[in-house]
């Protein structure tokens, strides 16, 4: 059975304008152990898919419909109190910037120490050694020494492998992980991508990934969804993904990333923006900028299909193709 | 003026009733006291027509009130509510002129300070900061006992006005100042202000056409809050008897009068003038309170 | 084409040695309290490179490493603590006193959202160089200009009578480019132009930026952090490191034969989009701080190469077939 089940979740924002839908009609399923990543660009409605699954949606966001299960139990409607408790429990969340996720005022160990005894059954020593451990697991030297310094002690690198340990203390069975190397330089940014990757083969957590770096996808997860103006266009294995998108926009996404072995002429390009919000086009969202747009995608718009190794919502994977 | 009623500001303005009334009731106090020679019912300044027989005279409603005298009478027979417009009229004048003083000293070295740096910003910020250790009453009485001391005093009279105006605009300014320096701080390292320093611009052009009108939202906050505040400075001075010359009361010269009768029984004397002057303050706060929320993008 | 591309030796910039401290102490007073000594930051220690007209120079490195600071350098923005910018021949601070010499050189920045200003509509934002630089005096001319220039940059002319925030961080950047254009300059410093874009419409601008400078014959100095950007637009690529420069190389010599230490960890850490499964192995540690740098060669406290020398000499520029290296091991071929 998988860990989590995101069913046609619909997230509005209601305005002053009028509600805007932000998150129409996602779907996907994480299996246990297994490493999701979410891809888009911003505005896509990638973080908000996080935010709205571990319950932390801005207000005046709000799920309007759909549902949002853990292990089979629905945990989208629950009062704050019980999901405070999951979200530390049973889905640790890590953040782009760590200043948000660590309280300056405590040392790191008495952050870790809280959470630990708060969700594990052990005492306040048996968790300073259990927080020790993570620290020297997510990769800070001398943590024995370190572990009570305040959080601005720590370089940002080290930071974000605190707020990493910290989501990982009380194993979790899902982390969901919102840009965690993208305020890092690429040098760190591998150590921690390196360190987050061995982390959740060796302890079985699941993760859900949500980044704009298509690398960082390529090096870590098992399947991708690409999001597009608050839908999933795409989803599948990662290796399919990028080699061989299917939808018009993961193909133009793919190809504009800009290559690092070789130099060319001119880049791919997807011409135009992806639309605001208010303006999100009739049919298929993608249409203003598709090089293959025919007349259905104008009026209708397509469910996730079958394109093969890849499920994407196009109408040419569906059954006649562009016929 | 479309763009206006569908901004977001139009929007906020009317979706907060508390705001909605107080705009009314600034608004009734503005008018009255601009056109208190149209529509006062009297004329408390014309020697004429006052008569000494009419003097302490109750407001209406009482058993020995006069209905043409609606809030009753003064010492000297003079129609309150008539004196009350005229007297806002007073109080609102001094007070803008004040604010507008701090503005434009307060605005100007703010923007010096903040975008030229170094010790220039140190220098202009040091004199704020010790212009804002005396409370400001003290330094509105010291400017007041100073020009009292030079000038004699036929002259005195007749600029009591600009006195009163420069003390209390000299006392507030630092507070623009300060806030106009931090936000030209962050202006200043931005990237259009760079933009035009690579094409090299003068830094006055700079000021005046990049980062003035990027740091004007806030100074429009305090400056709503500093009215009030400094309508009540000139009542605080009139009733101390420093301020306004009594040739031309304001509100402040109308509670200190009446003050002397506050315990004899004619308690109209000070009482309405003292109403007046808390719903004029009151409405002008809550108007700023609204702005400042209104304006900050965080809270929206 | 213009004449000035490719034309003669003068090359377009030329940096000697150039250096910018910045004072980072305490207050005075804080500084006497806690017996502080004051604290200078080395953002830029020392370099020196040329760009010949119409070719575009990269300088990649992480952040803090100096290359957002040769930028305001070069374009006069601060002052050089040591050393000299030549521009076409001319020393720097001549050449901006001189506004004909000073509308030759622009800059495009690295947030969109606030290299506009707010207030404006676009039309004055992209007219401000050609008011400032008086090149157009007529109104109708001033706007048909505008409207020529949001065209080159891909907008529509009706676009100038908007404001900034009703455009997307791409549209925004094409209009900071077109002010850039708008004084016809020759020299374009380009501060990270991409990095707050998405990867699709940061795409659109490479595309952009190469079409101009084919089209006009400008010289770009681009300042990235990314590598497989720089390989895209750069003819010659140097490599920051602490306020220095470590390698300085033909674009393709230098993804080919990356000889520092530094440049090669680097390419190692960038994430593998075509997962040819090769492991990575991330280079250790952090930055060290620019106040504080380590004694001799600055990369050596994470360099898998370092040896004693390189912890006590400060290694300097060597040619190195047709790169310039800045490492001990590659001079004794230890590399």
């Amino acid at each position: 059975m998988s860990l989590l089940q995101v069913k046609n979740l619909r997230v509005e924002f209601p305005t002053r304008r009028g509600t805007l839908v932000a998150l129409d009609d996602v779907s996907f399923e994480i299996a246990p152990g297994e490493v999701l990543g979410v891809v888009g660009e911003s505005g896509a409605g990638k973080s908000m898919t996080g935010a709205a699954i571990i319950g932390l949606l801005e207000p005046p966001g709000r799920i309007a419909s759909g549902q949002v299960l853990l292990e089979g139990r629905r945990i989208d409607n629950l009062p704050y109190e019980k999901m405070r408790r999951i979200r530390g429990r049973e889905i640790g969340a890590i953040f782009q910037d760590p200043l948000t996720t660590l309280n300056p005022l405590y040392t790191i160990g008495r952050q870790l120490v809280e959470t630990i005894t708060t969700h594990l059954p052990v005492g306040p020593g048996e968790a300073r050694e259990k927080a020790i451990g993570w620290l020297e697991l997510v990769g800070i030297p001398a943590a024995r020494e370190r572990i009570d310094s305040y959080p601005h002690e720590f370089s940002g690198g080290m930071r974000q492998r605190v707020v990493i340990a910290l989501a990982l203390c009380a194993e979790p069975k899902l982390i969901v992980a919102d840009e965690p190397t993208t305020a890092l330089d690429v040098s760190i940014q591998a150590q921690v991508i390196a360190m987050l990757k061995t982390l959740a083969r060796e302890k079985g957590t699941a993760m859900m990934l949500v980044t704009h770096d298509m690398g960082v996808i390529a090096e870590t997860a098992d399947r991708v969804a690409v999001m597009y103006a608050g839908r999933i266009s795409e989803i599948g294995p990662v290796r399919e993904l990028v080699r061989h998108a299917r939808h018009p926009y993961s193909q133009g996404l793919m190809g504009s990333i800009p290559p690092l072995d070789r130099r060319v002429e001119r880049l791919t390009q997807i011409d135009g923006a992806m639309p605001r919000l208010s303006a999100i086009p009739r049919g298929c969202a993608f249409n203003p900028r598709c090089p293959k747009v025919f007349d259905r995608c104008l009026v209708e718009r397509p469910e996730l299909l079958d394109a093969g190794t890849t499920r994407a919502s196009c109408w040419l994977y569906a059954e006649g193709g562009a016929a | 003026m479309k763009a206006f009623f569908d901004s977001d500001i139009w929007w906020s303005f009317r979706s907060s009733p508390v705001t909605v009334i107080s705009a009314i009731v600034a608004a009734v106090c503005v008018f009255g006291a601009m056109l208190a020679s149209v529509i006062a019912p009297h004329n408390p300044f014309d020697l004429a027509s006052l008569q000494l027989m009419d003097a302490f005279k109750p407001p209406s409603w009482e058993a020995e009130g006069d209905p043409v005298y609606v809030l009753g009478t003064d010492d000297q027979g003079r129609d309150m509510l008539s004196a009350i417009m005229y007297g806002a009229r007073v109080s609102l004048m001094v007070g803008f002129c004040a604010v507008v003083f701090s503005t434009v000293v307060g605005v100007t070295v703010g923007l010096v300070a903040g975008y030229m740096g170094g010790k220039v910003d140190s220098l202009l910020m040091r004199i704020a900061d010790i212009q804002l250790t005396f409370p400001s009453i003290l330094v509105a009485l010291l400017v007041d006992g100073v020009v009292r001391a030079a000038v004699p005093r036929e002259v005195h009279d007749q600029i009591a006005l600009f006195v009163v105006i420069f003390a209390i605009g000299v006392s507030n300014w630092p507070q623009f100042a300060r806030t106009v320096r931090g936000s030209t701080l962050v202006e200043r390292n931005k990237e259009y202000v760079q933009a035009a320093r690579v094409i090299g611009l003068s830094p006055l052009r700079i000021m005046r056409s990049h980062v003035l009108p990027n740091v004007m939202s806030p100074v429009l906050v305090i400056a709503t809050l500093n009215l009030s505040f400094a309508i009540l400075s000139e009542a605080t001075l009139s009733f101390l008897g420093v301020g306004v010359p009594p040739t031309q009361p304001s509100l402040g010269t109308l509670i200190r009068i009446g003050n002397d009768f506050l315990f004899s029984g004619e308690w109209w004397i000070a009482i309405f003038p003292g109403i007046a002057l808390i719903v004029m303050v009151l409405s002008v706060n809550l108007l700023g309170d609204w702005l400042r929320d209104a304006l900050n993008p965080k809270l929206r | 084409m213009r004449a000035a591309a490719g034309s003669g030796a003068t090359p377009m910039l030329e940096a000697q040695d150039i250096a910018r401290h910045f004072d980072v102490s305490k207050p005075v007073l804080q500084r006497l309290i806690a017996r502080e000594g004051r604290r200078t930051l080395r953002a830029v220690d020392g370099l020196s490179f040329d760009i010949p007209k119409g070719t575009t120079l990269s300088l990649v490195g992480e952040s803090g490493c100096g290359k957002s600071t040769v930028a305001r350098l070069v374009v006069g923005l601060y002052g050089t603590t040591r050393g000299t910018v030549l521009f076409d021949g001319q020393d720097l601070s001549q050449a901006r006193a001189d506004s004909t010499q000073r509308s030759r050189m622009q800059m495009i920045f690295q947030d969109p959202y606030a290299s506009l200003n707010p207030r404006w509509r676009v039309v004055d934002i992209v007219a401000e160089p050609i008011r400032a630089f008086g090149l157009l005096k007529d109104r109708k001319a001033i706007l048909a200009r505008v409207g020529e220039l949001l065209t080159q940059v891909g907008l529509s002319p009706l676009d100038g009578q908007k404001y900034p925030h009703e455009f997307s961080g791409g549209q925004r950047q094409r209009i900071s480019i077109a002010r850039a254009l708008s004084s016809n300059p020759e020299f374009l410093v380009c501060d990270e132009p991409t990095s707050a874009l998405d990867v699709s419409v940061q795409a659109q601008i490479l595309n952009l930026m190469k079409e101009l400078q084919q089209r006009l014959g400008l010289t770009y100095l681009f300042i990235s952090h990314n590598l497989a950007v720089v390989r895209q637009v750069s003819d010659r690529i140097g490599v920051m490191y602490l306020g220095k420069l470590v390698e300085l190389a033909p674009a393709e010599s230098l993804f080919e034969r990356p000889r520092h230490p530094y440049t090669r960890a680097l390419m190692e850490a960038i994430p593998d989009l075509e997962m040819t499964g090769r492991q990575r192995i991330p280079v250790g540690g952090e930055v060290p701080s620019p106040i504080s740098p380590p004694p001799g060669c600055t990369f050596h406290p994470r360099c898998p190469l370092a040896n004693a020398r390189c912890r006590v000499e400060v290694p300097v520029m060597k040619p190195a077939l047709d790169a310039m290296v800045a490492c001990h091991a590659v001079e004794e071929g230890r590399g």
